[in-house]
């Protein structure tokens, strides 16, 4: 009896410890799996990849939103440059800037800027030197919703705030319908999703909320977990869009990719130009192009214009990292370090993107971080 | 059966006396020995590591660690507390033992003691497979399958058992809610549950059982009066399991649960989370700190578990008289 039963806990220890496993794998894996169009295409633009001198293993984390391009882009160059081996882990920003911090990665991917003392730790290990981020993915965060019979939804950045924070809760709301004049709004409830896990999505949706609605959206702009008490949350971006996709009257935030996978319809919003803007790869690389560069140095570091009215910028936009040292690279690493960023850089890096629903770097940003990436050392 | 009688001191010490000088049963005793002391040595250093790094963040905490409704270890000054997660850790597991329990010696008594042989072999095979089944599969299942068949359940529990108030649904929402959770776990604890209960009432012995019929007693009369009070304790026990299993849940919970820092009695509305729930929503973008205080909260779960499995220890301890040491 005694022994069948400790023999049943010792098992159930190894359950717990393949689980925990699993957590660690699985919560990393946020990825559509959207297939790539064309890998035809792709690997007829990998001819023109530099390898000079990449070789060996190059190891990275982080941000599990440029997972699918960094994917992309990984393929490419090790199709290009043989014996090179780049593993990037999507384990979140977090996870990254951590790792790269203790010296276990060589980069990193993050959604947001190095944080003041994450620089001032980054010291550590880039001797000399210091971490900085160079823009590389951009992309839109769209908002879904199903609600039939309305296809061209559109709101504004109040009204977004509204509806997240639960203050709006009928999808007749005279709000909603000033903004979408003769579409047949339903007096049904709004079931708004967030995020269950923390996230960069979330940020920037936050940042984005206080800074083009500040009265409307009180909460703390740096969090990443959701910071508003009402609503629904599932988990991922993936779990967010299906949600959004299986509810009727639901609306929710996520990449453009999972809204393209998924079918789901997008909000186009209304930023004060004179038409609203749909979320597309091409209007977010209009919104960074209004981005000021607010790093100094060989630090790119971006600050977004949440509140521009260009016409036909897309303003919740999200634009990823890659953080390096700026000096005080390892030796072995170095060259495969600035090829493989040369050419995600490079100009046929940056026009793969689209196709896997990520905005291309406008040609002002890419042209500073090309004039970065040599410099690296 | 015979293994967890305790041997009497005069047999221990002549058993003992033979084996010096024997190089295997030394090497064996110092084996068992070492893999004891591992265990122990194990057990330690995940408590020292937990409590080290929780004393790391607890410190730090601006608000009181115990009752605060917010998770925001990233804030200046950092705010974090589990009373959210606590109660619904116990919540959850409370619904799915409700649940499971039951159900588990039902299946155990039907495969033990009612099921045709032919059909009681490959059932409980079946409930084996049940617990090869990884958590987060149960996760996908219950997200995609459960969660949009459960909406019509929620809605009749809140018209008819309303007045409750636990099934009071106040907000709208799809069924992520507690209950959910409660019935997935219910699901996934129900094979250890099962089984342990079935070997348990397996080992009932024939003589009570033939003793009993011959007394003219029906069938169900049998498993009242001799094989559930001989099981009982086998029973409490697999229950445990189920609960301990429950408590720690992981994945199937983040993937089913809205979750949020809101406490709330009313089980069908979104809301609420677990422990384990909220490590493996929070851990992979916080930082370093918010780590440590994701950690403390793990903490505080190896508490209550220890607690949980003590409670069980006692109460087993107390029903010594229907272990079957004694039969």
């Amino acid at each position: 009896m005694k022994l069948s039963r400790n023999g049943l806990r010792a098992s159930a220890i190894g359950a717990l410890v393949v689980s925990g496993a699993l957590v660690l794998s699985a919560c990393g894996s946020d990825n559509n799996n959207e297939p790539t169009k064309d890998g035809g295409k792709t690997s007829a633009a990998a001819s023109n990849i530099k390898c000079d001198g990449a070789k060996g293993q190059l190891l990275a984390a982080g941000s599990s939103a440029q997972k699918n391009a960094m994917d992309l882009w990984v393929k490419n160059f090790q199709a290009a440059c043989s014996g090179v081996e780049v593993n990037y882990q999507a384990i979140g920003s977090g996870g990254g800037i951590t790792k790269f911090n203790q010296g276990q990665v060589t980069f990193a991917g993050s959604d947001s800027a190095l944080k003041d003392e994450e620089v001032a730790e980054s010291q550590k290990i880039c001797k000399g030197g210091k971490g900085v981020n160079l823009p590389m993915v951009g992309g839109p965060i769209a908002i879904g919703y199903k609600l039939d019979g309305v296809d061209n939804l559109v709101l504004d950045a109040p009204t977004l705030a509204k509806i997240f924070d639960t203050k709006i809760t009928k999808w007749n709301d005279p709000a909603i319908a000033k903004l979408n004049p003769g579409a047949k709004l339903p007096d049904s409830t709004i079931q708004a999703f967030h995020r269950s896990d923390e996230s960069g999505t979330t940020q920037n949706l936050g940042k984005y909320l206080s800074a083009t609605a500040k009265a409307d959206w009180k909460y703390d702009p740096k969090t990443k977990s959701w910071p508003a008490p009402g609503g629904q949350a599932a988990n991922g971006s993936s779990g967010v869009a299906t949600a959004v996709k299986d509810a009727e009257g639901s609306i929710g935030y996520f990449e453009l990719s999972y809204a393209t996978a998924n079918k789901i319809s997008t909000v186009s919003i209304n930023t004060g130009a004179s038409a609203p803007v749909a979320a597309t790869t091409e209007n977010a690389s209009k919104a960074i192009a209004a981005a000021k560069v607010k790093g100094t140095g060989s630090d790119l570091a971006l600050s977004l214009d949440y509140t521009t009215k260009a016409e036909g910028a897309y303003p919740l936009t999200l634009v990823t990292y890659e953080i390096a040292c700026d000096k005080g690279n390892k030796a072995e690493t170095l060259p495969t370090l600035k090829a493989f960023l040369n050419y995600t850089a490079s100009e046929e890096g940056q026009k793969v993107l689209s196709d896997a629903g990520y905005a291309p770097l406008p040609a002002e940003i890419a042209a500073k971080v090309r004039e970065i990436v040599p410099t690296l050392s | 059966m015979a293994t967890t009688t305790p041997d009497s001191p005069d047999i221990r010490s002549s058993r003992r006396a033979k084996s010096v000088g024997r190089a295997g049963d030394r090497v064996f005793s110092g084996l068992s020995r070492g893999s004891g002391i591992t265990l122990l040595v194990i057990m330690a250093a995940i408590a020292v590591f937990l409590t080290y790094r929780a004393v790391l963040a607890i410190s730090q905490d601006s608000t009181n660690f115990f009752t605060t409704f917010e998770w925001n270890p990233a804030a200046n000054p950092p705010v974090f507390g589990i009373a959210v997660l606590a109660f619904g850790t116990v919540v959850s597991s409370v619904i799915a033992m409700a649940i499971a329990v039951p159900v588990a010696i039902g299946i155990a008594l039907f495969i033990s003691h009612y099921a045709p042989r032919k059909l009681a072999k490959p059932l409980a095979y079946v409930v084996d497979l049940l617990a090869a089944v990884p958590s987060i599969i149960y996760g996908l299942w219950g997200a995609i399958f459960l969660v949009p068949y459960l909406g019509g359940l929620n809605m009749w529990l809140d018209q008819y058992l309303g007045w409750t108030y636990i099934f009071d649904k106040s907000s709208d929402g799809v069924a992520r809610n507690m209950f959910t959770v409660g019935i997935l776990l219910a699901i996934m604890i129900l094979p250890i549950i099962t089984n342990v209960t079935r070997e348990v009432f397996l080992q009932v012995p024939r003589m009570h059982e033939e003793a009993a019929l011959a007394l003219g007693a029906t069938r169900w009369e049998v498993i009242r009066m001799s094989v559930l009070p001989f099981g009982r304790s086998g029973i409490i026990s697999a229950s445990m399991l189920g609960l301990g299993r429950a408590l720690g849940e992981t994945m199937a919970v983040a993937v089913v649960l809205s979750p949020s820092f809101v406490l709330s009695g009313h089980l069908l509305d979104p809301g609420g989370g677990t422990f384990a729930q909220n490590i493996a929503a929070k851990f992979n973008e916080a930082n370093e700190f918010g780590r440590d205080a994701l950690i403390a909260s793990g903490l505080v779960l190896f508490v209550i578990t220890l607690l949980v499995n003590g409670a069980a220890r006692m109460i087993i301890a107390r029903r010594k008289e229907y272990s079957g040491a004694n039969a």
